[in-house]
């Protein structure tokens, strides 16, 4: 042993030891242009790279906090958890691979639902976690995302979803399935009731959670480069036998084939959304206080 | 009348019937009479055959549900409606053969009627794509049932599919949004709807015309998110996995019914609704007779109401009490559909 470890102790050496983890994980290589970035500097630019401006998978907290303004934010729709009606398990149960979930994620589901402001404009935002479980639609994310829906009409306010899921949640099996109906129901509910409804889809957006609110937007925004569609490209590939072409599913083969209205650039995702909205509520920002209700 | 084709855990009937087979063939031949023990094999056949049905696997069953033989929504049609019109194409795009669409009428009403249809040979399975709609088969549903409602039509729907079809073209014409649009248009559409999986309930592209005022599952019939195959090789990590997946999924008519997922379960002929098609058909057309004198006269507002409710009450799950977290569906039910 040498002096310096005599001199330290074990306490010191042990902080050290926890220390050392935290490096793995402070430079983080950008998947695309292999740029070597600080993560601090990756928060401030919401996850997509200063260098080539590719966009990383942004958790639903961290999206939602920089969405919408600082002050008058409220998550709602908490406590919500998901049950195993099926008893479900491949190699592992279900329910194991929720505590996981849940542990790794410190959320309780895939989605997210907050009450706020954007610049002053009150909307009802959600978002989809896809570290929960690949963000899988099972029946806490359809019961949550029917509640933003019922937020929305109550406070007669635009609603505004961030999609990134795999699908349905198989381990729900049919109950996951039927949640693509409750959801697209409760938008024509919306819909009805003249509210505006801002499907943002991020990478990656496929099967029963694109195949139903997440292409049912008044406006379908994309993020750059994002992967949307029904099927995922290897199924499609070991269907019809032949490569597929290339950027097929990505954001802008989607604008070039009409399915959305348009890419925007994360970083600008706030002021282009309330644009947005502004009209479609005919909303005027009052300077000084905002008018009541 | 196709020829029998018997499933692998069928083999022990399918010896009987041979044997039964080449005893009549015997004594059409001469003059030995052996309707004595016709009569005796025929007793045992359906003796063991009730055994193997009575004892199916999830697995088994989806074969059942999948059997070439098995009857598709045109024999359903024929054996059921009148004065049957198909009306073909979305108006945009094509005409998509693997869901078909029509008028025709149940017991002398007047229906829309809309039905996957997977091909019989080779020849028409390629045709109809394996009953794999594309985005414009939706999209042409979608024209029928927006017509059914202008013209006061109930819509009949029969559900046989493996899936929407997964390839680029569909990608293109953007598969997920004709989908997703028909369970929109579905949850409100202002007619009554009844829908029938009749064998393959397969994921969205069954969902896509399977939102409706009551769903019935035939009972070898089967509905699930993902096929077991599919789900085997996500999750068991082996697409020969299925059977096990099939199991998980819970996929049979009788789980499904437990669960609340759907109203009723028909009951099939012994062996199978591809055993005795008409027979079949007659179950089916008599449950959708009286379901629609239900149907038809409850008034539509209340009609949605009630679809819309149900349609919220799909789901599984607990909740602590929270702050802020208030029950929203309840409060909406059925104030909404002010003249929309």
């Amino acid at each position: 042993m040498s002096w310096l470890d005599k001199i330290s102790g074990s306490r010191l050496l042990s902080e050290g030891a926890r220390r050392k983890s935290v490096p793995e994980g402070l430079w983080i290589k950008c998947s695309n242009c292999q740029s070597v970035l600080y993560r601090a500097e990756l928060e401030r630019t919401l996850q997509v790279c200063p260098k080539c401006g590719t966009h990383r998978v942004i958790g639903a907290r961290a999206r939602l906090e920089h969405f919408l303004d600082p002050e008058g934010r409220e998550e709602i729709a908490t406590g919500i958890r998901a049950t195993d009606p099926l008893k479900f398990k491949d190699s592992r149960k279900y329910t194991e691979r929720l505590e996981e979930a849940r542990r790794d994620t410190d959320e309780e589901s895939a989605l997210v639902v907050m009450l706020g402001q954007l610049r002053s404009l009150p909307l009802v935002a959600v978002a989809f976690e896809f570290s929960f479980m690949g963000g899988s639609m099972g029946s806490v994310v359809g019961e949550k995302f029917v509640r933003a829906v019922n937020a929305a009409i109550d406070g007669g306010k635009p609603l505004v979803c961030f999609s990134a899921s795999g699908g349905a949640r198989m381990q729900e099996s049919l109950f996951s399935l039927m949640q693509m109906a409750k959801t697209s129901a409760a938008l024509a509910r919306l819909a009805e009731r003249g509210l505006p409804y801002i499907s943002v889809l991020t990478h990656p957006t496929m099967g029963g959670v694109s195949a139903s609110l997440a292409m049912l937007g008044d406006i379908n925004i994309a993020e750059p480069n994002a992967l949307v569609g029904f099927a995922g490209p290897r199924v499609i590939e070991q269907t019809v036998r032949q490569k597929l072409p290339e950027g097929f599913q990505r954001a802008e083969f989607l604008l070039e084939k009409g399915a959305i209205d348009m890419i925007v650039d994360r970083r600008e995702m706030r002021d282009r959304i309330y644009r947005l909205l502004t009209m479609l509520t005919h909303y005027e920002a009052a300077p000084v206080s905002k008018p009541a209700a | 009348m196709t020829a029998p084709s018997y499933l692998d855990f069928e083999r022990p009937i399918a010896d009987l019937e041979k044997k039964i087979e080449e005893l009549r063939y015997v004594t059409g031949g001469s003059d030995i009479n052996l309707g004595e023990e016709i009569h005796q094999l025929e007793a045992k056949n359906r003796q063991l055959t009730e055994q193997i049905f009575a004892n199916l696997e999830p697995w088994q069953i989806a074969q059942v549900a999948r059997h070439p033989n098995r009857p598709y929504a045109l024999d359903y049609i024929t054996a059921m409606f009148t004065e049957w019109d198909e009306l073909h194409g979305d108006r945009h795009f094509a005409d998509d053969p693997a869901l078909v669409c029509g008028v025709a009428r149940l017991d002398g009403r007047a229906v829309a009627v809309i039905g996957h249809q997977k091909g019989r040979d080779t020849k028409e399975r390629v045709y109809r794509n394996f009953g794999s709609a594309r985005p414009e088969g939706y999209r042409k549903a979608l024209r029928v049932m927006k017509l059914a409602e202008k013209f006061h039509l109930p819509v009949i729907t029969l559900i046989d599919t493996a899936g929407a079809y997964a390839g680029i073209s569909a990608e293109e014409r953007n598969q997920s949004e004709a989908i997703a649009r028909n369970l929109y248009e579905l949850s409100r559409l202002r007619t009554p709807v009844i829908a029938a999986v009749v064998g393959e309930g397969g994921s969205g592209g069954a969902l896509a015309v399977g939102v409706a005022d009551r769903v019935l599952m035939l009972q070898y019939a089967i509905y699930s998110v993902i096929s077991p195959e599919g789900c085997a090789s996500i999750l068991f990590k082996k697409a020969d996995r299925a059977p096990e997946a099939a199991a998980a999924m819970r996929i049979t008519a009788p789980d499904l019914l437990e669960f609340g997922l759907v109203d009723e379960v028909l009951p099939e002929p012994l062996g199978g609704a591809h055993r005795d098609p008409a027979a079949m058909a007659v179950v089916l057309k008599a449950r959708l007779v009286t379901l629609l004198a239900e149907l038809t006269a409850t008034e539509p507002t209340q009609l949605l109401a009630k679809r819309y409710d149900r349609l919220m009450a799909y789901g599984a799950f607990t909740e602590k009490p929270g702050p802020a977290s208030g029950r929203g569906a309840k409060g909406h039910g059925g104030v909404a559909a002010s003249a929309g």
